[in-house]
């Protein structure tokens, strides 16, 4: 498992999350890191369920869907190619804040979190280029919520 | 009369004389609308007779007060402005614009017969000539004039009055509107009380004018050299004796830089929202519509009726209103008033008349903020770096 | 420059703000409190040729008037998108083909149609903003080569809020353009994007230096938007806002529209953000 594939490792390197990132660190998060893919309507992830998985998605769409007992289930935000899935594995207690759902035939890598965190944490040079680039990921998100809070199509 | 009279012909006429100057009013066809006093303030209606202009009364104001008195003389234009303003001639606080009917699967449209009073305006001051030209730009020099307002507008006669004395609250020579009449007038009256008998120095600012004095010619006499220094005098000791103040430069900067100024809050907490100013100034143009439909709805009527910018209604979007506080609905009208208005008319909206500050219930004067303003710059907040 | 911005702001009337009588031609329910109506002249005179992004007060005999944009203009018939928000609007959404109202305009500046030639135009709608841009995006596809690519991006509350559904299925369809949709929130039968448009705006395609951008929704959905296009290199003048105020008159008489210095009445309803954007960093003005 922790052998790595170059191909896998490459795919990584094109992604746009770690486009340009130094080659070392995409080594390293490529060790145990492989493709997956979800039919459409499958469970990518499911809420409360360990989180140890950092997820780039490469084609296809995933649904960010919350449930509550008294009402349907509503999708609350898609994700695309190019974007990436879920913090939670970086962060303790590592677990699963929503239901991820493909909407359609998605193709994803799912990098491992037991190893990303040792290596960001052993080269801080790292972990800030990666922050650079993760926390403008939780800025969007954080902001597109706001935005949806003040809901945009209030007239 | 051989030769009638020109553009800038002075004469004088004695006080005894000025129910010649009336008359002549009325035969050159208008019907005279002057200050009276009514209701404890001296207000503009229409008047038949002299006895009716506010003879020895004077006015005392400052902010938040205004109150009549007698004078110790008989002048009959020694005071200074009450709560109306011409405006109300021209744009009436409340009119009917159309009534629709519906007919045979349709509807049409009536306006309202054009009003064709001639009004002459009698005792307009330099001030309120100044605001004459604003409310001509509002709404003549537009994309779409006002017809109701330029109908109206076409028929006046503007019998002009140069200030003999200044109220607490004038601060017209800020401005640069007053006190001296120096245009826009088809006549101008300078009371001259003392020394000799009571009389005015007339001067024929118009065609118009021209055509007034010629129908009384025969009560005016020639005007002599004293007259003329007597009536700038006058004028000069009133500019003198201005006490409020209020500097006019970079006003529409000064606004537009200082949206978030922390004077806005302060002076918040003591307007009360009564749109007492919006509706004593001479150039507040702001309207809403009223449809009137009759029991069956058959007909309706259009009225247009006077708004302020201090009604909580006047910005309501989708069931609530853009300006909700009482802080940016007192910002909007300052900031209207002395900034955006040289963005969208090319002249300031104040035309420093002081209305607004005596009728302010709880005597917020706009020249105070302004120079709160002016004296305080705004913080940027933690980016503020000291220098 | 900008000539075509110009509207003729009298209208057809001679009266003072007074209405020309109109009938309804047809009504299509849109969603639940929406309809577009369409009206043609109750009699031989009618207002001038609308541009697109322009507006008329739309009168509901008895009740009043309200602004209300032009969603299309074909054979001398006017399209309107109404929602029911109030008085007025819920007479209009309730008038029914042969039904009498009023109009009188056209009124404002529509989109900067001149400036978009040549150049790549994306097109952000949010909610009820799509009707007003209809016309714009219609005289883009009726001359289509005079103009760049074409990216739309449609967000709306649910997908039942979506407005022009066959419409969009078309312009899907369509190779000569790009078109977006995305909703704030979905049940399980919605297979689009979900979450609020500029998530969208990343995806679209465009020469930033060579775009021109027009918004139209609520004001703090054409905000983001435009901080978003700003962000991928669009000059804050080439993005142009259609603002939204409380209007009376509609010629610039009444004072109500103001926001600071313009009279959106007048001097819009399209206004270019690099004008607007500070003024949209004040609350309440
Ligand atoms: C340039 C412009 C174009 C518009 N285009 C459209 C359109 O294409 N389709 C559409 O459905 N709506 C449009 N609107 C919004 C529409 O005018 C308002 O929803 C409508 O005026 C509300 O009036 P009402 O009588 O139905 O509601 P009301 O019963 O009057 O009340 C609803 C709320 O809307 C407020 N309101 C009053 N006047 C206006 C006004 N002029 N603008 C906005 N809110 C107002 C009311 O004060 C109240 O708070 C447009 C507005 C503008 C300014
Ligand atoms: S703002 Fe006040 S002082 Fe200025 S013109 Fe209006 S009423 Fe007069
Ligand atoms: S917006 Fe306010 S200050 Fe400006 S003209 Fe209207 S009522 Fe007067
Ligand atoms: S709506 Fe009356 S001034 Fe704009």
């Amino acid at each position: 498992m922790s052998e790595i594939s170059e191909e896998v490792r490459e795919a990584i390197g094109r992604h746009p999350f770690f486009a340009g990132l130094d080659p070392a660190f995409v080594r390293e998060a490529a060790v145990g890191a492989e493709p997956r893919t979800f039919g459409p309507g499958t469970l990518v992830a499911r809420e409360g369920t360990p989180a140890e998985t950092f997820v780039l998605v490469v084609a296809g769409k995933i649904a960010l869907e919350v449930g509550a007992p008294d009402r349907p289930t509503l999708t609350v935000q898609t994700i695309g190619p190019g974007e990436v899935l879920g913090w939670s594995w970086l962060l303790p207690p590592h677990r699963w804040r929503f239901d991820a759902r493909a909407v359609k035939e998605t193709h994803v890598l799912a990098l491992r979190g037991d190893r990303l965190r040792p290596a960001l944490a052993a080269h801080p040079a790292w972990g800030f280029e990666f922050l650079r680039r993760f926390v403008p990921v939780l800025a969007e998100r954080l902001e597109n919520t706001r935005v949806q809070l003040v809901d945009l199509h209030a007239r | 009369m051989a030769n009638g009279a020109a553009v800038g012909d002075r004469s004088t006429l004695s006080r005894p004389n000025l129910p010649a100057l009336f008359a002549a009013i009325r035969a050159a066809g208008y019907a005279i609308v002057a200050p009276t006093v009514r209701d404890g303030a001296i207000v503009y209606g229409p008047v038949e007779r002299v006895e009716d202009l506010p003879i020895g009364w004077t006015d005392r104001q400052d902010g938040g007060t205004y109150r009549l008195v007698r004078r110790d003389d008989a002048a009959v234009f020694g005071y200074n402005l009450g709560p109306t303003s011409w405006k109300r001639f021209l744009f009436p606080p409340h009119e009917r614009l159309w009534t629709a009917e519906r007919k045979e699967g349709s509807f049409t449209v009536t306006p309202e017969p054009t009003d064709t009073t001639r009004w002459a305006f009698f005792g307009m001051r330099a001030c309120e000539l100044a605001a004459l030209d604003v409310t001509d730009t509002v709404f003549l020099k537009g994309a779409v004039a006002d017809p109701t307002y330029r109908a109206r507008r076409s028929r006046i006669l503007r019998v002009a009055v140069q200030c003999g004395q200044a109220a607490r609250t004038c601060f017209c020579t800020s401005m640069g509107t007053g006190p001296a009449v120096t245009g826009g007038a088809d006549l101008i009256l300078t009371e001259i009380l003392l020394p000799g008998p009571h009389r005015f120095l007339v001067e024929v600012g118009s065609p118009a004018g021209a055509e007034v004095v010629d129908r009384f010619a025969e009560s005016l006499s020639p005007a002599g050299p004293d007259d003329d220094r007597l009536a700038r005098e006058t004028v000069e000791r009133t500019a003198g004796s201005m006490v409020r103040r209020m500097d006019p430069t970079g006003l529409r900067d000064l606004m537009a830089e200082n949206l978030d100024h922390p004077r806005w809050e302060i002076v918040a907490n003591r307007c009360l929202s009564c749109t007492n100013c919006t509706l004593v100034c001479p150039t507040c143009f702001c309207s809403t519509q009223e449809e009137v439909p009759d029991l069956d709805v058959r007909s309706v009527e259009r009225w247009r009726r006077w708004d302020s910018c201090f009604n909580l209604g006047f910005t309501e979007l989708h069931g609530a209103s853009v300006r909700k506080s009482g802080l940016s609905r007192y910002r909007q009208w300052l900031t209207h008033k002395l900034g955006t208005w040289h963005d969208q008319f090319g002249t300031s909206g104040c035309v420093g008349c002081g209305r607004c500050i005596s009728w302010c219930p709880v005597g917020i004067d706009l020249t105070e903020e302004v120079a709160a303003i002016r004296a305080a710059p705004r913080s940027s907040g933690v980016e503020a770096r000291g220098r | 420059m900008l000539g075509d911005r110009t509207g003729s702001p009298g209208g057809a009337s001679d009266v003072p703000l007074a209405p020309l009588p109109y009938q309804v031609r047809s009504v299509v329910r849109e969603t639940p409190d929406t309809a577009t109506v369409a009206v043609v002249p109750r009699g031989s005179r009618r207002i001038g040729p609308t541009r697109p992004g322009q507006f008329v007060m739309l009168y509901a005999f008895g009740i009043g008037e309200s602004p209300i944009g032009v969603s299309d203009e074909t054979d001398g018939v006017l399209y309107h998108t109404v929602r029911d928000a109030g008085r007025i609007t819920h007479a209009l959404t309730r008038l029914t083909p042969g039904d009498l109202l009023g109009v009188r305009g056209p009124y404002g500046h529509g989109w900067p149609m001149e400036a978009a030639r040549g150049k790549d135009v994306v097109i952000v709608a949010g909610g009820l903003g799509l009707p007003p841009l209809r016309p714009a995006l219609r005289e883009i596809l009726r001359d289509r080569d005079a103009y760049g690519r074409l990216e739309i991006v449609y967000g709306a509350r649910t997908p039942k809020d979506l407005v022009y559904y066959a419409e969009l299925q078309e312009w899907r369809r369509r190779a000569d353009l790009r078109l977006q949709v995305t909703v704030d929130a979905a049940g399980r039968d919605w297979y689009g994007d979900v979450g609020v448009v500029t998530t969208r705006l990343p995806d679209a395609r465009f020469d930033p230096e060579r775009t021109v951008a027009f918004v139209c929704g609520p004001e703090i959905m054409m905000k983001f938007t435009a901080q978003a296009l700003v962000g991928r290199g669009v000059p804050a003048e080439s993005v142009w806002v259609s603002m939204e105020r409380n209007m009376k008159c509609a010629i610039g008489l009444c004072g109500h529209c103001q926001f600071g210095p313009s009279f959106v009445c007048r001097d819009g309803p399209v206004l270019s953000y690099g004008e607007l954007a500070p003024r949209l960093g004040v609350r309440e003005l």
